[in-house]
C-alpha cells in the first residue's frame, strides 16, 4: 500500500488495520508525532490528514487512502512558523513530549482562524493534554503567533 | 564517552567555595592522551576548536528546564556567550556526577539539581575560565590579569588581542588546574537571574527531541508486557501458541514481571499480545479494594501511632484544655503519574556490558539493579540518558520497576536482539508505584481568643522508602520521614503539637508523586488552618501571620501573594446565580516557600472554574526567573488537576482506571490564569519543580469553602 506523508509518496508494508501513528513511527521512522494514550484522549499523535488535525493513533493506515498526511517533521508554511517562533519567543515547552500534537493543533487553528478568542482557542485546543500544564503559554503563542501573522488566516 | 573517560586518571581538587564540594578533574595529561580539538577542564566542560562549550548536564531534562539553569550557571562563570552554549546528558558514573546532596548517588529528584549543582558548576565554569586565560597569556606574553573575558571572547585592551575560547583549546588543555578560584560578586551576574532561553525549545516544537520511544537501531525488538491483573499475582502459566506464528513476531517470554511479546514493532506486539493466554496465581494477590483499605485506615486512625520527631509540649493536656476543638478526617487517593511519555527503556546486553537508553533519573540505583540481574559489575551498566516526556518522580523508580524489566527480556533472550520495552498508557497506570492512599485524622484546640494551642494529627498509609534502597536513611524508628514531612515540622507557632503515623503494608506498589509527602500535608495543614481562622472569626490571612512570626520567608511570600492578589479589597462580583471565592494557602517543600492565592467562581449548577491563581515564591538565587514562572505554572495546573479529578481506586487488588477518560489530565479549558511573584534573594538556591504544587489545592478548596461554606475533606474534590 502507498500513502502520502508530507508530500512524498511512501510504500508502506503494514497490516490494514495498523493505526497511522505506528506506520508513521516505526515503519516510516518519523518519530516526531509521539504515542501518549492509543485512544484519542490526549492528543500527542496528532497529524493532519487533508489538513485537518486528525488523532493518528486510532486511524487505520488503511483508511488513509489517497489523503495527504502532514506530521510534525514536514510541517511549514505562515502560520507554522508564526507558532513555531511564537512557541520559542515565549519557552512554552518543558518536557516536550506532546508539544508536537500542540502545534500541529495550534497551526490548524491559525490557518482556519487568523484571530481566535480564548474560547476558539479552548474549543481547538481543549483535546490535547499537557501533564506540564503548559496552557497558559500555549495560550499566550497562539495569541501570539495570531499577531505575528497580522491577524490574517 | 565513559570508556574513553575510564582510561584517564581523575583528580579529586577539593573545592575552596563551601565545604565538602568536590569536583572531579581530568589531569592534564601528556599530549598524545589528549584530544587536541577538545578542552576538558573537569567533568561539566567541554569547549572545542569550533568554539562550542558544551555543558554536560549530571541530570535529567523531564520539562522542568534544568539543562538550561545548569548551563546558565556554568556560562555565568565562563563569561561565555549564550549562544555557543549546547548541553548534553552525562554517563552513569557516581564518582564524578553524584547528586551531593544524596552522597555517592546519581539522580535527579527532591527539587535539588540546581541546589547541589549551583557551586559546582560555578567552580568548574571559573575553573574552565581561569585556564582559558592563562592560555591566552601565555600565547600573547602579557600578564593573565590584564586579560578580561565578555560573552566567550578573551581580550587583552593594552595590545587590542581578541580571541574566542575555540581558539586557545589546546594551549588551554596544557594550563595546570588552578587550585582556587574567585567566583564572581553575585552583583557581576550577566546571566544568573536573567532571561536565558530555554536550550530545547526548538527541538522541542520541530518533533526533532529524542525521547526513548524514539530510540532505534539495527536488530531492535519491541517487546510488551502482560502484567498480572492484581497485585501480588505472580503468572502460573501461560499459552503463546497463538502469538507465536504470526508474522513478525519473535518470541513470547516468562519474566518475573509478567509475560514478555517481542516483536519487529509496537502494533505487532500489541496484536500478539492479545492472542497470549496467562493463568494468574493469586495466592499472594491483594484482595483489598479502596473501601477495605478505608475501613482498615479508620481503625488504625483510632489507635495511637509512632510518634514523629518535631513534637512540641503535650498536645493531649492543651487539647482537654482548648476552648474548642475542631475535628477533620481527610482522605487522599491514590494518584498514578501519568507522564505523557509512557514508561519505556531500550537494553542492549551483551557479554561484557548492559546498555541502556532511558529518561534516566536514577542512574545509581539502575546500575545496581541492572548488575544484579545480568550478574555484570555497576560500571559495566552503560546508560544513555535521554530527554524523559514527563516523570514527576516516576522514573526515579526506587526499585528500578520498569528498568528491571526491560534487562529481564532483554536476559531472557539471552541478549540476541536489543530490546525497547514499551507500557501503554494502561500499562503505566495500571502498573502501581502510585502515591499512596493517605487518610489524616486531625484535631485542633483553640482559647478563648481562637488562636491555635494543640495540633493533634494522625496520619495513616504506606510507607514509600520501606523495602527500598533508601529505608536506612528516609525512615528512622519506624518513621518514614517523607509520610510526615510539612505536618511533623508545622512552620505555625503552635506550643503543643504531635504527629503520629501508622505505615500499614500493601502489596500496592508506592512512589513519591511530585512534591512527595507535601502533596497531602500541606493540603491537611492549610485547610485545617483555614477552618481555625475562620471558628476565630479572623482573616485567613492575618491569622497565619500571627503564627508564623519566626518565619519571615513564609510570611514573606504570604504577604507578598496577598498583596499582589489584592486580598484585602472584595472580589469582583460573578454573573447572576454565581458565587465567587477567595482561598490562600502557604507551604514550604524542599527549602522553598510558596504561597498562593486562588480564585473561583461558582455556578448556580454548583460546578466551579478557578479563574485564576496568584503565587508568590521565594526559592533563593533565581537562576532563570522565567524557568521558576515556568515551574510555578506547571506546579499549579498539575497540581490542580489531580485536586480536581484523579483517583486510581481498587477492586479486590486491581487498579480500576486505565486511561485519560477515568483518569483525567487538566486541560487548557480548566486551565486558571496564573501570575508569579518571586522574592528576591541572596542566599543559595532551592528547588522549584515540586514546590508549586502543595499550595494549590487547599488554596482552590479555601476558596470553596469561602464562597459556598463547604469544606472540602477529600480529593479529589470534584468540579462541584
Amino acid at each position: 500500500m502507498k500513502i502520502k506523508v508530507n508530500g512524498k509518496s511512501r510504500n508502506v508494508d503494514a497490516s490494514p488495520d495498523t493505526p497511522l501513528l505506528w506506520v508513521l513511527r516505526d515503519e516510516l521512522e518519523m518519530t516526531g508525532t509521539k504515542f501518549g494514550c492509543g485512544m484519542a484522549l490526549c492528543g500527542a499523535c496528532t497529524v493532519w490528514v487533508n489538513g485537518q488535525p486528525t488523532r493518528s493513533c486510532i486511524t487505520p493506515v488503511s483508511a488513509v487512502g489517497t489523503a495527504s498526511v502532514t506530521t510534525i517533521e514536514g510541517l511549514q508554511g505562515r502560520a507554522a512558523s508564526a507558532v513555531q517562533m511564537a512557541w520559542e519567543k515565549l519557552d512554552v515547552v518543558q518536557c516536550g513530549y506532546c508539544q508536537s500534537g500542540q502545534v500541529m493543533a495550534a497551526t490548524a487553528l491559525l490557518m482556519k482562524n487568523g484571530k481566535p478568542t480564548d474560547a476558539d482557542i479552548d474549543a481547538a485546543m481543549s483535546g490535547n493534554v499537557c501533564r506540564c500544564a503548559t496552557y497558559q503559554r500555549i495560550r499566550a503563542a497562539i495569541h501570539e503567533a495570531a499577531k505575528i501573522m497580522g491577524g490574517k488566516a | 564517552m565513559s570508556a574513553e573517560l575510564s582510561r584517564r586518571d581523575f583528580l579529586k581538587a577539593s573545592a575552596t567555595v563551601t565545604g565538602g564540594l568536590s569536583l572531579a578533574f581530568w589531569l592534564p595529561g601528556t599530549a598524545e592522551a589528549i584530544n587536541t580539538d577538545q578542552f576538558k577542564p573537569n567533568a561539566f566542560i567541554k569547549i572545542e576548536a569550533d568554539n562550542s562549550v558544551t555543558v554536560i548536564s549530571k541530570h535529567l531534562e523531564m520539562g522542568q528546564g534544568v539543562y538550561t539553569g545548569l548551563a546558565t550557571i556554568v556560562a555565568e562563570e565562563l563569561d561565555a556567550d549564550w549562544s555557543q552554549i549546547k548541553i548534553e546528558g552525562a554517563p552513569a558514573d557516581a564518582r564524578r556526577y553524584n547528586n551531593l546532596h544524596w552522597g555517592p548517588a546519581q539522580g535527579t529528584g527532591g527539587s535539588s539539581s540546581i541546589a547541589n549543582s549551583y557551586m559546582q558548576l560555578r567552580q568548574a565554569g571559573a575553573t574552565a575560565r581561569a585556564m582559558l586565560v592563562s592560555a591566552a597569556a601565555e600565547a600573547w606574553k602579557v600578564p593573565a590579569e590584564a586579560i578580561t573575558v565578555e560573552r566567550g571572547t578573551l581580550s587583552h585592551p593594552p595590545s587590542g588581542k581578541k580571541a574566542k575560547f575555540g581558539d586557545f583549546v589546546s594551549q588551554a588543555l596544557r594550563q595546570p588546574v588552578p587550585e582556587k578560584v574567585a567566583l564572581k560578586d553575585p552583583k557581576d551576574f550577566k546571566l544568573i537571574g536573567k532571561h536565558a532561553p530555554r536550550k530545547d525549545s526548538r527541538a522541542k516544537t520541530t518533533g526533532r527531541a529524542r525521547y526513548t520511544q524514539d530510540v532505534k537501531m539495527p536488530g531492535l525488538q519491541t517487546a510488551l508486557v502482560i502484567h498480572p491483573p492484581r497485585f501480588g499475582s505472580k503468572v502460573k502459566s501461560f499459552d503463546a501458541s497463538a502469538a507465536k506464528p504470526m508474522k513478525g513476531v519473535f518470541d513470547v517470554v516468562q519474566i518475573p514481571s509478567g509475560i514478555a511479546v517481542l516483536a519487529k514493532d509496537f502494533w505487532t506486539a500489541k496484536q500478539a499480545r492479545d492472542q497470549v493466554k496467562v493463568e494468574w496465581d493469586d495466592s499472594n494477590a491483594m484482595t483489598q479494594g479502596t473501601a477495605e483499605l478505608l475501613a482498615e485506615y479508620r481503625e488504625l486512625a483510632k489507635q495511637d501511632g509512632l510518634v514523629a520527631p518535631g513534637k512540641r509540649g503535650d498536645v493531649d493536656a492543651a487539647l482537654a484544655k482548648a476552648a474548642k476543638v475542631i475535628n477533620a478526617e481527610f482522605l487522599f487517593p491514590y494518584l498514578a503519574h501519568a507522564a505523557m511519555e509512557p514508561m519505556n527503556c531500550v537494553v542492549k546486553l551483551s557479554a561484557d556490558q548492559c546498555e541502556v537508553w532511558n529518561g534516566e533519573q536514577l542512574h545509581t540505583g539502575d546500575q545496581y539493579a541492572l548488575a544484579q540481574i545480568t550478574g555484570l559489575k555497576p560500571e559495566q551498566i552503560k546508560i544513555n540518558m535521554l530527554f524523559a516526556g514527563g516523570s514527576f518522580g516516576r522514573r526515579a523508580n526506587p526499585v528500578s520497576d520498569y528498568v528491571r524489566e526491560a534487562a529481564s527480556i532483554a536476559k531472557a533472550i539471552d541478549g540476541k536482539a536489543p530490546v525497547k520495552l514499551v507500557w501503554t498508557r494502561e500499562d503505566d497506570m495500571r502498573g502501581g508505584h502510585y502515591r499512596p492512599f493517605y487518610l489524616h485524622a486531625l484535631s485542633v484546640g483553640l482559647d478563648e481568643r481562637g488562636q491555635p494551642i494543640a495540633w493533634k494529627q494522625r496520619i495513616v498509609g504506606q510507607s514509600i522508602m520501606a523495602g527500598t534502597p533508601f529505608e536506612s536513611f528516609a525512615v528512622k524508628n519506624g518513621i518514614d520521614s517523607t509520610s510526615v514531612e510539612g505536618a511533623a515540622n508545622l512552620a505555625y507557632g503552635i506550643a503543643n503539637l504531635q504527629v503520629d503515623l501508622h505505615s500499614p503494608k500493601h502489596a500496592v506498589p508506592v512512589q513519591w508523586w511530585r512534591s512527595v509527602g507535601h502533596t497531602h500535608t500541606g493540603f491537611s495543614t492549610e485547610v485545617m488552618i483555614d477552618m481555625a481562622a475562620h471558628a476565630a472569626s479572623l482573616d485567613p490571612v492575618a491569622y497565619r501571620l500571627a503564627l508564623l512570626q519566626d518565619h519571615p520567608r513564609h510570611s514573606a511570600v504570604l504577604k507578598l501573594a496577598a498583596d499582589k492578589a489584592g486580598w484585602t479589597k472584595p472580589l469582583a462580583p460573578g454573573k447572576a446565580g454565581e458565587k465567587r471565592g477567595r482561598g490562600v494557602a502557604v507551604h514550604e517543600s524542599f527549602n522553598t516557600v510558596v504561597a498562593q492565592v486562588a480564585e473561583i467562581t461558582v455556578k448556580a449548577d454548583g460546578s466551579f472554574k478557578v479563574d485564576r491563581v496568584v503565587c508568590a515564591v521565594d526559592c533563593g538565587v533565581v537562576i532563570n526567573p522565567d524557568n521558576v514562572r515556568a515551574q510555578m505554572e506547571g506546579g499549579i495546573g498539575f497540581g490542580l488537576g489531580a485536586a480536581l479529578h484523579d483517583a486510581i481506586t481498587l477492586k479486590a487488588g486491581a487498579p480500576e482506571q486505565s486511561n485519560f477518560h477515568d483518569y483525567p489530565a487538566l486541560r487548557i479549558n480548566e486551565m486558571p490564569q496564573i501570575e508569579v511573584h518571586i522574592i528576591p534573594s541572596t542566599t543559595n538556591p532551592t528547588g522549584v519543580g515540586e514546590p508549586g504544587v502543595p499550595p494549590i489545592a487547599p488554596a482552590v478548596a479555601n476558596a470553596l469553602a469561602a464562597a459556598t461554606g463547604k469544606r472540602v475533606f477529600e480529593l479529589p474534590m470534584g468540579r462541584g
